[in-house]
């Protein structure tokens, strides 16, 4: 839950309400990125950016090597295959 | 070493290690008792103990556990509360998967889910909105926790419910707050933490300008670190060095994640929806002023406690347990009376148990047993 996870931006999905489409670990989710965005980076200019991913929040941008490292690190600790599953089944009764 | 050969960068962790143990042994000159390191976030818990950083380290040097597993400190009568909100006709019970197992004076949301209650395990508060959406006639009802890094993941769901205009979307907040929870554990007695490694993400929203009083009133150097285990060695240097160098800073170790100012997007959404409350209870701590964080009033039609009525029955931790003398590091988690016996993961008695990033499960996991043998103890 405080780890996060990386992701990269790969589609807008509403740029009103600041959800973007991210692929983490293969798996592409809607996250929000109210958090990432400002007047001089609005979300148009997040596409292809990679971000650590809380909760379903784009909290901060990385930079791609960080990201790569910060994802081998959470597979080799299984991490990634919890938070992965946790999206799969999300709302599931 | 073995365990080095695990790390990314096995030569610069070597290095570290090296100036770690010389300025060690020069810091423990005229001193009896080791040097007390507390890492106050889960996270770095669980690194710790998932690469055995404890071990690595000079016996001179320990890391004492921090209180900063959110899912860990939540008393009892809060879940009680939560399974009372579940098990109410027509709701519909959203939380994260480590809350679902914390237990309360009888039994979690598992249990009270086995028992006929609609619990879902979600991975985003906005997935309980999700659901708020497609069950209009349910009430979902979404268990906030954590620290002030998911803190604005709840304050965004909340505003979005609000814009949608939903009726049937509610919090029941246990969100805390870091800073009162620090300077609490500094004002404890019985503490003996020389400095402080200070929590990644929760820092990520609330900048490094908030943790200055811990340096400039407390004289306890702090820094700011990452979670790869080079990152904690690297941290621990940096404390080491500031207490060589006399000097008391807040430092940022994590700087490619942490900006200095925190972020303001983030920190707007929690002033917004969120205000502190008089008081919150912990699991092994008791009362902390200021430590909670509830609902503002225009907020109320979001808010499950104003929403419903709950037990809110205090319920005090089981005697045998002794959570709070391990969060503020009187005694190692193994050293508890029912560590490893009455309590494990699997049947979890104290709250330290329940989740990876708990001091005692982690112990548990990985770290006890080569800490049997004698050690340096208070
Ligand atoms: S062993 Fe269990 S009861 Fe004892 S301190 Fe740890 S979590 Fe608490």
């Amino acid at each position: 839950m405080c780890l996060g996870i990386p992701g990269q931006i790969v589609a807008l999905h509403d740029e009103q309400q600041k959800l973007a489409v991210v692929d983490v670990g293969g798996v592409r989710r809607t996250v929000n990125i109210a958090c990432i965005v400002d007047e001089q980076h609005p979300p148009s200019a997040c596409l292809g950016e990679w971000v650590l991913v809380h909760v379903g929040f784009a909290m901060s941008r990385i930079d791609p090597e960080e990201a790569r490292r910060t994802i081998a690190l959470l597979t080799e600790i299984g991490e990634v295959q919890a938070e992965v599953q946790a999206m799969r089944t999300s709302g599931d009764a | 070493m073995k365990f080095v050969d695990e790390f990314r960068d096995p030569q610069k962790a070597e290095r570290l290690l090296q100036e770690i143990r010389a300025l060690a042994s020069t810091l423990m000159q005229g001193r009896t008792r080791p040097l007390g390191i507390m890492e106050v976030c889960g996270g770095h818990t669980h690194t710790i103990f998932r690469y055995g950083i404890n071990r690595m380290l000079p016996e001179e040097v320990e890391f004492i556990h921090g209180p900063g597993c959110p899912v860990c400190v939540l008393p009892r009568g809060r879940v009680d509360d939560c399974i009372a909100l579940a098990q109410r006709p027509g709701v519909i019970m959203t939380t994260f998967g480590d809350a679902m197992r914390v237990t309360g004076s009888k039994k979690n949301l598992l249990q009270a889910r086995a028992e006929g209650a609609d619990v879902r395990m979600v991975y985003s508060p906005l997935d309980a909105l999700k659901l708020a959406r497609a069950h209009p006639g349910r009430d979902v009802i979404f268990f906030a926790l954590g620290f002030e890094t998911t803190m604005p993941s709840t304050a965004l769901t909340v505003l979005q419910a609000q814009k949608e205009g939903l009726t049937n979307f509610s919090l029941f907040c246990n969100h805390i707050t870091i800073i009162p929870t620090i300077k609490a554990v500094l004002d404890s007695p019985d503490l003996h933490v020389d400095a402080f490694l200070g929590p990644g993400h929760v820092s990520m929203v609330i900048g490094t300008e908030a943790y200055r009083f811990i340096a400039d009133q407390y004289r306890r150097p702090i820094v700011i670190a990452g979670f790869e285990p080079l990152d904690i060695l690297h941290s621990v240097w940096m404390v080491l060095k500031q207490l060589a160098e006399r000097r008391c800073e807040v430092e940022n170790q994590y700087r490619r994640v942490v900006p200095d100012d925190g972020n303001a997007p983030a920190l707007d959404a929690i002033a917004t929806v969120f205000e502190l409350r008089e008081f919150f209870e912990w699991r092994g701590l008791g009362s902390i002023d200021y430590s909670g964080v509830r609902m503002r009033a225009p907020f109320a039609a979001f808010d499950a406690e104003r929403k419903f009525s709950l037990p809110n029955i205090a319920i005090a931790d089981p005697t045998a347990c002794q959570c709070g003398e391990v969060l503020k590091g009187a005694i190692k988690p193994n050293q508890c009376k029912v560590f490893g016996t009455a309590c494990t993961p699997d049947s979890p008695m104290g709250a330290l148990m329940v989740s990876t990033e708990g001091a005692c499960a982690a112990y548990y996991n990985y770290g006890w047993l080569d800490r049997t043998k004698a050690e340096p103890m208070r």
